[in-house]
């Protein structure tokens, strides 16, 4: 029995090493007085000042803020429509087509976009991009609300109207919130992808349009420099406070429903 | 002209797709009745309780409320109010919110609000759980919170689904005994949903039966207990013996009917308008029947000797399954007084049954 055990968080911890050890190598070198990323000389916060001073990197990371807030703010709307429409209708098709996007490989969805970005004539930029986070965010919100919804009692919004609500406040002060767990969940999840996702922008985005994700990837074109860790970790943390809010807020969507 | 009923439905039709839920159902309520909707479980009660508070559309036939159509009007302009099976009382609202909630919906002021929240809390005997949320409520107090937010606006009418179902038995009597109380207090009519025809005999003034999408029969608790119109409604409300026969002849309320097997017996002040040689079946409640070694029976009573089959004790009653020398099984009670004697028979014993002629009542095919 004990061997058994010991043996269980061994393999475990066997692949949460294989899972985080390049995040934590990433981190522990954001911090290395160094200049290669090769042994450990010192601490130093110096990398993180240097970002500070890094215009590109802030600009990068401005529009990525801007991008990931209004993606996930129009994704969250529209996907919390699509997430009632799924758990109220119960058709097959809508919810194949609001999650089709999410299995898609990225890069497919990346290069469609762009086709029909320059069919229509739209030059590539903040807008673009956001138009592309919008489309595949949807999902994941249509997803977390649609699981909470469906562990609504229907007949919660029946007493609302049978004890005079009108539809419209029916709404508002039963449906919105208790949804509301399940919609910012949504969003928060919405806001990480917008933010973390580099391939579907990599199609997307025009000149001076660049996001964090895009500006990494160009710094490592030339070398994987300790400011690139710096920026990682900053990244990494950022992701990690959103989900776990996340998470929080909705256990039942991590929980593969 | 007739006096114009609170309620009433006027054949209406429920479908889904080919499977009649309600055909036809036409029903009259007066104003401060307690009416029972009574019928085994798919027969239609809820279908048309959604109906009535306006969840659901019917295909045909109308609903009059004071006289006028209620039809087109959606749930929130009925002045009605449901009580749900599982009180659907707004997990994120606490006890003060969810019964001040119709009062904000009609417009009311905060200040009246208030007061009238901490009254209807006063009267269902919780005004200290104002301000919990419903998870900390037990079923029973749920209950009460639920009856307070649906009559805090005072409607014309209550509809109860099953409003008891999720209790357990000790806590079920306590409040049919707080409704019927309420009932009468307030004065509001009440449509009561439930399958349990004890729980209707004990609340209700008046109980439709229902059978598979149809109203059987309509009228007083001690009218279709001792009156049923069909076998169905006989075998439905209470414990009943069917004596099936031929109806023989039949001279004014009197009627003679040769039973199956048993040879005639005869029924006096029938109410039943039979036609002599139809098939009928004589329903004989258990507490009717008399058992005795020996009945001596009178002239006006019927006797059949048999054995004792099976016996149940019950505590206050045994009831005793008698099988009758035609291989009919009859049921009879007998109390178990305050002679302190309790088993009379044992299985086995013959023993002699017999019926006054007044005590049974005859249903048609
Ligand atoms: N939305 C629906 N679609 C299809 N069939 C339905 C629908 N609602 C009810 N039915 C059917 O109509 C019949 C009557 O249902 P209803 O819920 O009114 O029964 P009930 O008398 O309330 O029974 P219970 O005592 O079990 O609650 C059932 O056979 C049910 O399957
Ligand atoms: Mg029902």
């Amino acid at each position: 029995m004990r061997k058994k055990n010991v043996l269980l968080w061994l393999s475990a911890a066997l692949v949460y090493l294989f899972l985080y050890l390049p995040l934590v190598i990433v981190v522990v070198f954001s911090f290395n007085d160094s200049k290669l990323n090769a042994e450990w000389v010192g601490f130093t916060w110096k990398w993180y000042g240097k970002l500070l001073h890094n215009r590109e990197m802030l600009g990068a990371a401005m529009n990525s803020l801007i991008i990931a807030t209004v993606s996930a703010g129009v994704a969250t709307i529209l996907g919390t429509l699509a997430g009632m429409a799924m758990s109220q209708y119960r058709l097959r098709l809508l919810q194949l087509l609001v999650l089709a996007p999410i299995a898609m490989p990225e890069i497919l969805m990346g290069v469609s976009l762009l086709v029909l970005f320059i069919l229509v004539n739209m030059t590539l930029g903040l807008m673009s991009i956001m138009l592309a986070h919008i489309t595949f965010c949807i999902g994941f919100v249509a997803l977390s609300v649609q699981a909470r919804m469906s562990s609504m009692d229907p007949a919660l919004v029946e007493a609302a109207r049978d004890l005079g609500a009108s539809p419209w406040r029916c709404f508002r002060e039963i449906t919105l919130p208790l949804l509301m767990p399940g919609i910012l969940a949504g969003a928060l999840m919405a806001f990480t992808l917008s933010i973390d996702d580099f391939v579907i922008t990599f199609f997307t985005a025009g000149v001076g349009s660049s996001t964090l994700p895009l500006q990494i990837y160009s710094m490592v074109k030339i070398a994987v420099t300790p400011e690139v860790n710096a920026v990682s970790t900053l990244l990494m943390l950022l992701t990690l406070v959103v989900i776990t809010a996340a998470s929080r807020l909705s256990p039942t969507i991590f929980r593969g429903e | 002209m007739e006096i114009t009923a609170l309620l009433e439905i006027v054949d209406v039709s429920r479908h889904f797709d080919d499977f009649v839920a309600l055909d036809k159902v036409s029903l009259r309520i007066e104003a401060g009745e307690f009416f029972t909707l009574l019928g085994p479980s798919g027969c239609g009660k809820t279908t048309l309780l959604r109906l009535l508070a306006g969840f659901d559309q019917p295909d045909g036939g109308d609903i009059l409320l004071d006289d006028k159509s209620i039809i087109s009007a959606p749930p929130e302009q009925r002045p009605l109010h449901t009580i749900f099976q599982n009180y659907a009382l707004f997990p994120h609202m606490t006890v003060a919110e969810n019964i001040g909630f119709p009062l904000r919906m009609a417009g009311c002021a905060k200040k009246d609000i208030q007061a009238r929240v901490s009254e209807a809390l006063e009267n269902v005997r919780l005004p200290d759980k104002a301000r919990h949320y419903p998870d900390a409520l037990s079923g029973g107090q749920k209950q009460r919170i639920a009856i307070a937010r649906a009559l805090v606006n005072r409607p014309r009418l209550l509809l109860l689904d099953e409003p008891l179902s999720a209790l357990d038995a000790k806590l079920r009597e306590q409040m049919q005994i707080e409704l019927i109380n309420l009932q009468k207090d307030i004065g509001i009519t009440f449509i009561y949903v439930t399958h349990d025809q004890g729980e209707a005999l004990a609340l209700s003034h008046r109980i439709a039966v229902m059978d598979q999408g149809r109203i059987v029969q309509v009228d007083v608790p001690e009218r279709l207990y001792g009156f049923p119109n069909s076998r169905f409604v006989a075998d439905f409300i209470g414990k009943c013996n069917l004596l099936e026969g031929n109806v023989r002849e039949q001279q004014g309320n009197s009627v003679t009917v040769e039973l199956d097997g048993l040879g005639p017996v005869h029924v006096c002040r029938s109410e039943t308008k039979c036609v002599a040689g139809s098939r009928c079946a004589l329903t004989l409640r258990p507490e009717k029947i008399r058992i005795a070694a020996n009945v001596s029976p009178t002239e006006d009573e019927s006797h059949f000797s048999g054995s004792v089959h099976d016996m149940l004790y019950l505590g206050d009653v045994t009831v005793y399954i008698v099988a009758l020398s035609n291989g009919l099984l009859l049921e009879a009670l007998l109390a178990n007084s305050a002679s302190g004697r309790t088993n009379f028979f044992e299985v086995g014993d013959s023993v002699e049954v017999a019926w006054s002629c007044d005590a049974g009542h005859l249903v048609l095919e």
